[in-house]
């Protein structure tokens, strides 16, 4: 090859890796879907508590990425399933949290997780009936949890029979088999908390804590608390 | 001429000597009593204050050595300007390139700095037993009784009581995106929250559930790598009361930045009234919890954590789940 068809050679691969590299980067950084922010102040009364509704499904079924587990949030004002996980919240108010677990459970990678942590009363309701910690070795295990950190607040969702026809894309209808978590806490004053679920579940992934629980609106969020 | 040019290299150097050493005694004064006490890492713990001690003492050597710069550049533009009259030359060529004083003079004033520093930096490592940096999971150096303790917590009866000067050992368990704390000498609790008691010596076990973490305590001076099944050894010895920060150092995804918390240095009285409290509060999670152990291999049965890139499903371990008690299948 002459010398000139060398150099083509050449400066064609470099430029194929550098346009490799920089598609794996926005890939990498690119959120998995568009998110916006769901809105739980508009309307809301001052001292009155806040219901938020939200549930986990195994797989979300649509989007780039339908295979991975995601968090759904039910719009307050239209009542339909949004995959949002930021979540606008009014300041030092109650917050009336019911999960509607659509996913299968496992034993914990840490059974601290298996404490309900940071609710009013240190307690939650697993389908009406209380509980302030889950042995995740036991029963159907826990599927994932609802943690905010900077608040201590953490309640293992404890997860549905395996055995059964788990729900297989979002949204999950309270026909398919689910449990029902339900709780309560304070938000702080204004600022941003993050949260996440602490069961990697992000499947095919090292530690199983990449994809949806490295992607926002997936397995993770932020609590916009304002006054 | 020879004569004279001597006499007033030997003037120069007495006046930037005499300018010199007035103008260091003076800022290292200033610097020791000003800024010393507010040199970070603080003093709340045995390790900071040595730390803060180290700093100081670096800048009090290091500020001559600049205030010499200066005061050579200053001489240098006030008294050999060519603008002024009557200025000497200044003396060039071979006579400064083969001076054998000034050489000598050099080498052996930057060699004892360098072997000083080294032995300082040893011996300071050796007597703050480690200096609060994680020592891997044999340490070298170790407070009086904490190979003792250590060893005790991982029995079923360790236990830890208020003014015995008994060594707490204190787990470090780093997941994404958040550390939890066990104390194994009040029955192997796990809690979110690092609380310790003052004046006592503190052995740091830390440890990851997945990836690569780093525990570092600021105002503790406290810093350790957390490995995946590795156990990495710090300690330190708490002298005052109040509130520190957690921080992961090691970029560890994308909630890296949230992975942060606060923790207390309190009597021992009230440590010990906390400890005894949590560890009732959490009984019926911590009798969930797997043995206490150094290390924990991530669990490779469910939850996702048992699939890796390669697809594959890494195969039960019957020991050291941590989460996880059942049988091998």
């Amino acid at each position: 090859m002459s010398m000139r068809g060398r150099l083509a050679t050449v400066i064609g691969l470099f430029l194929v890796a550098v346009a490799l590299a920089g598609w794996g980067v926005v890939s990498f950084i690119r959120p998995g879907v568009p998110g916006g922010v769901m809105d739980f102040t508009q309307g809301h009364a001052a001292g009155q508590p806040v219901d938020l509704t939200a549930q986990t499904v195994g797989a979300i079924g649509f989007g780039p990425h339908p295979t991975w587990v995601s968090y759904l949030v039910k719009d307050p004002s239209t009542g339909k399933w949004v995959q949002d996980t930021t979540w606008k919240l009014p300041a030092n108010s109650v917050i009336d949290m019911t999960i509607l677990q659509y996913d299968s459970g496992s034993p914990l990678r840490n059974q601290e997780w298996g404490q309900v942590q940071g609710t009013i009363g240190g307690t939650a309701t697993l389908n009406g009936t209380s509980y302030s910690a889950y042995n995740s070795n036991t029963g159907t295990g826990v599927g994932h949890t609802f943690t905010v950190p900077a608040l201590g607040l953490s309640v293992p969702l404890i997860g549905v029979n395996s055995s059964d026809s788990v729900c297989g894309s979002a949204p999950c209808m309270t026909s398919s088999p689910h449990n029902t978590i339900t709780f309560s806490f304070k938000t702080p004053g204004p600022g941003s908390y993050s949260w996440q679920c602490f069961v990697p579940c992000g499947l095919g992934y090292l530690f199983g804590n990449g994809g949806p629980m490295s992607t926002l609106n997936y397995m993770g969020g932020q609590l916009e608390v304002v006054q | 001429m020879a004569n004279e040019n001597s006499t007033n290299e030997t003037h120069h150097l007495r006046n930037i000597t005499v300018i010199w050493l007035i103008l260091s005694v003076i800022v290292d004064l200033l610097f020791w009593f000003l800024v010393g006490p507010h040199v970070p890492p603080g003093t709340m713990t045995s390790s900071a204050k040595g730390n803060q001690f180290d700093f100081t003492f670096l800048c009090l050597m290091a500020l001559p050595v600049l205030i010499g710069v200066w005061v050579y550049m200053g001489y240098a533009i006030r008294i050999w300007s060519a603008k002024r009259p009557g200025a000497e030359e200044p003396m060039t060529g071979p006579n400064a390139r083969t001076n054998k004083t000034a050489q000598v003079s050099w080498i052996v004033i930057t060699s004892v700095a360098v072997l000083f520093l080294a032995g300082f930096g040893t011996v300071e490592l050796v007597i703050s037993q480690g200096s609060g940096g994680g020592e891997g999971p044999n340490p070298i150096w170790t407070p009086p009784g904490a190979t003792k303790a250590e060893a005790a917590a991982l029995t079923p009866k360790a236990s830890w009581s208020a003014n015995s000067n008994q060594v707490l050992t204190v787990q470090v368990i780093a997941q994404q995106w958040k550390f939890t704390y066990r104390y194994p000498q009040f029955g192997g609790f796990e809690t979110t929250q690092l609380v310790l008691p003052a004046n006592t010596n503190i052995a740091f076990n830390v440890t990851s559930l997945d990836v690569i973490h780093s525990f570092w305590a600021y105002q503790l001076d406290v810093k350790a790598d957390a490995n995946p099944q590795q156990n990495d050894v710090a300690f330190t010895q708490t002298k005052q009361l109040g509130s520190f920060t957690v921080r992961c150092s090691e970029l560890c995804g994308i909630w890296h930045g949230t992975m942060f918390n606060s923790g207390k240095v309190v009597s021992e009285a009230a440590f010990m009234s906390w400890a005894q409290s949590t560890e009732q509060a959490n009984a019926q999670n911590t009798a969930d919890l797997p043995p206490f152990a150094w290390t924990y291999v991530p669990d490779a049965n469910g939850a996702a954590g048992g699939y890796y890139t390669d697809g594959n499903v890494t195969p039960y371990s019957t020991v050291e789940i941590y989460g996880s008690k059942q049988s091998a299948p």
